[in-house]
């Protein structure tokens, strides 16, 4: 009882009086109950892809956003983790609830080992770079057909749940778990050298930061929230083909997160969830299905001249302030600030 | 085979030099990466296709102004694509590729996705040190080579040229010392979308197009100037001939080796972007801008 008192305290005190955080423990509940209101398989189809790149999304943003190193070859982590898991699936038979741990260490040694020539680039460097380890990766996949499946993939893996809804919670709660995890790693010491390191290097490690160390840390953990995403993908649709290793799905990650907003890790996650189900709603009217690729490029075109910072930042200036004095902030309707109470005005 | 070699390497590499010249020349005068660049290359081929096979005009009619449309082209993307969204770096990267997938998704409307072959401006081969050539290889030789030339002459020998490459070096000073920064990159983004057209053009009647055919280029073109050293123009000459002939040894040399071409392009990027982080010729800057 005195920790139910507690945790509403908790509620009320830190979460009810900002909007942008109502929204996000509504969006989580909303998440968890939709099973309750539609059974539809459609609809949890949508729903279980739109956790999975969100979690995808949210890792190019921790290794993007946060630590300034853009990646344009993020698919590289998630087809790591969708072949990692599907080969021992495939090959050895092990159990997926085995094979997509296995598939996200892969992916999060396959990140670092990419990390160590990217420690020598910046900048537009970097990116380029980046852009081609995904595309190595599919041509030693494609030259090694026995093993890899050619240009086919992998199919016919065991699926992790057998019931929709199950994988659905699974999905659900691995996406809350793993994006709330970056959330807590951006918001740590770590994620403000990270800050540190995207705006000026050359200053962070003159105060003394190894910095060599903290970028291979992003790319690392991006290799690990990406190999989780991928290996859970390989096994919800049951093939790991090249597909996820494709430019496209990298560039769909860098369209989603600055869609969203970079170096917020919600930002990508609201991307995705926009995004997403836009492009599978096109879908499923006649004539607009056939050109969905075509309205899902210029939403993003005319979205991002009314919001070049992405849509995340855009409404939170909308419904919030910051004090200019402690930082804090409040809803945009109140006049002074909640902690220190200087006029917002 | 060796000599077969010679000649595929040096188309490819011809036309990849074309186009990662176009691709560096905005780069470094704009610091903008443009992927929409390697769409108005796409453009360019469909272009062409549309001139020669639907108008039906004589080659050396279509190619021109197939060019002169992608320039327009190119200008129109540069102002009221990628101009309002400078500032976020980012909202640069994600407008262009939303762009070219624009591009791409137009012209499957159009056309589907079919490949679409076209006919060859010059029907023939010739013997030339024991290897076919055909006609068609030679003149797309001759055209690279043109306006290749034709880059060198105007950022060499006129005073936009001049312009250009002070832009490149040093954007501040350049306004400082009374130039037009803004005009200058409308130019550079002019001059670009030239080479793209030029390019595209001079690919679509020696191979087979499609909507999709901007993604294979693209990869081989950012690698090219990373290898090169983004901005640097002799730079990606240079890698675009190193890229183009080991992408053509990789095909003769290696078994599967047509599905390895990009990885050990890619993989020579990697390897010079580990000796050498600026590239061949980059100029590493102290703190980039």
């Amino acid at each position: 009882m005195r920790w139910l008192r507690r945790g509403w305290r908790f509620v009320r005190g830190e979460v009810l009086v900002l909007p942008s955080r109502v929204l996000v423990l509504a969006f989580c509940l909303g998440l968890l109950a939709l099973p309750l209101l539609t059974r539809d398989p459609y609809v949890l189809r949508v729903v279980i892809l739109s956790c999975l790149f969100a979690i995808f999304a949210a890792s190019w943003d921790l290794v993007s956003g946060y630590s300034g190193q853009v990646s344009l070859g993020q698919a590289l982590y998630f087809g790591a983790g969708a072949y990692g898991s599907a080969l021992l699936n495939h090959h050895l038979g092990w159990t997926p609830w085995v094979t997509i741990p296995a598939g996200a260490l892969l992916a999060t040694l396959t990140g670092a080992l990419a990390g160590v020539p990217c420690l020598r680039l910046r900048g537009s460097y970097l990116s380029l770079a980046t852009l081609a380890f995904p595309l190595i990766l599919t041509g030693a996949l494609f030259a090694l057909p026995s093993l890899s499946g050619g240009e086919l993939g992998l199919s016919g893996l065991a699926p992790l749940v057998r019931s929709r809804v199950g994988f659905y919670y699974v999905a659900v709660v691995t996406m809350l778990v793993s994006v709330f995890a970056m959330w807590l790693v951006g918001d740590s010491n770590t994620g403000l050298l990270f800050h540190a390191i995207r705006e000026d290097e050359t200053a962070a490690r003159a105060s003394g930061i190894d910095t060599p160390r903290y970028r291979l840390t992003a790319f690392a953990l991006a290799g690990l929230f990406g190999g989780v995403a991928g290996g859970l993908y390989a096994h919800f649709v049951r093939v790991a083909g090249p597909s996820t290793l494709e430019v496209t799905l990298s560039f769909q990650a860098v369209i989603w997160g600055v869609f969203g907003g970079v170096a917020t890790i919600y930002g990508p996650v609201a991307g995705v969830f926009l995004l997403y189900p836009l492009t599978e709603l096109l879908a499923l009217v006649p004539w607009l299905g056939e050109h969905r690729l075509l309205i899902f490029a210029l939403v993003v075109l005319v979205i991002l001249r009314v919001m070049p910072q992405g849509v995340a930042h855009w409404v939170r200036d909308r419904i919030e302030r910051e004090c200019r004095r402690c930082k804090a902030r409040t809803v945009a309707t109140r006049a002074a600030c909640r902690v220190c109470g200087a006029d917002l005005r | 085979m060796l000599r077969s070699l010679l000649v595929t390497g040096l188309v490819n590499g011809a036309i990849y030099a074309l186009l990662a010249l176009g691709f560096s020349l905005i780069f470094g005068v704009a610091r903008i990466v443009n992927i929409a660049y390697a769409g108005l290359y796409m453009l360019a081929a469909y272009l062409v296709y549309i001139l020669l096979n639907v108008a039906g005009l004589p080659a050396p009619a279509a190619v021109p102004l197939a060019v002169a449309a992608t320039v327009v082209l190119g200008l129109a993307v540069y102002r009221l694509v990628i101009e309002p969204v400078r500032e976020h770096e980012s909202a640069v990267l994600i407008s262009t590729i939303a762009l070219t997938l624009i591009f791409q998704e137009l012209v499957l409307a159009a056309f589907g996705g079919n490949f679409l072959g076209n006919p060859v401006w010059a029907d023939g081969i010739v013997e030339v040190l024991g290897v076919t050539v055909t006609y068609q290889q030679l003149l797309s030789l001759g055209v690279v080579t043109l306006a290749l030339g034709g880059v060198w002459l105007v950022l060499n020998r006129t005073r936009l040229g001049v312009a250009i490459r002070a832009t490149a070096n040093d954007r501040e000073v350049a306004n400082l010392m009374g130039m037009n920064v803004r005009r200058v990159e409308l130019w550079s983004a002019a001059l670009s979308a030239a080479l793209a057209g030029v390019a595209g053009a001079v690919v679509a009647p020696l191979a087979v197009i499609d909507p999709l055919m901007w993604q294979a280029p693209l990869v081989n073109i950012l690698a090219i100037v990373v290898v090169g050293g983004l901005g640097s123009l002799k730079g990606s000459l240079i890698a675009a001939f190193v890229i183009g002939y080991v992408e053509a040894a990789t095909v003769f040399l290696l078994p599967s080796g047509s599905f390895l071409k990009g990885a050990v392009a890619l993989t020579i990027m990697v390897g010079v972007l580990l000796l050498r982080p600026e590239g061949l010729f980059g100029v590493a800057f102290e703190e980039e801008r």
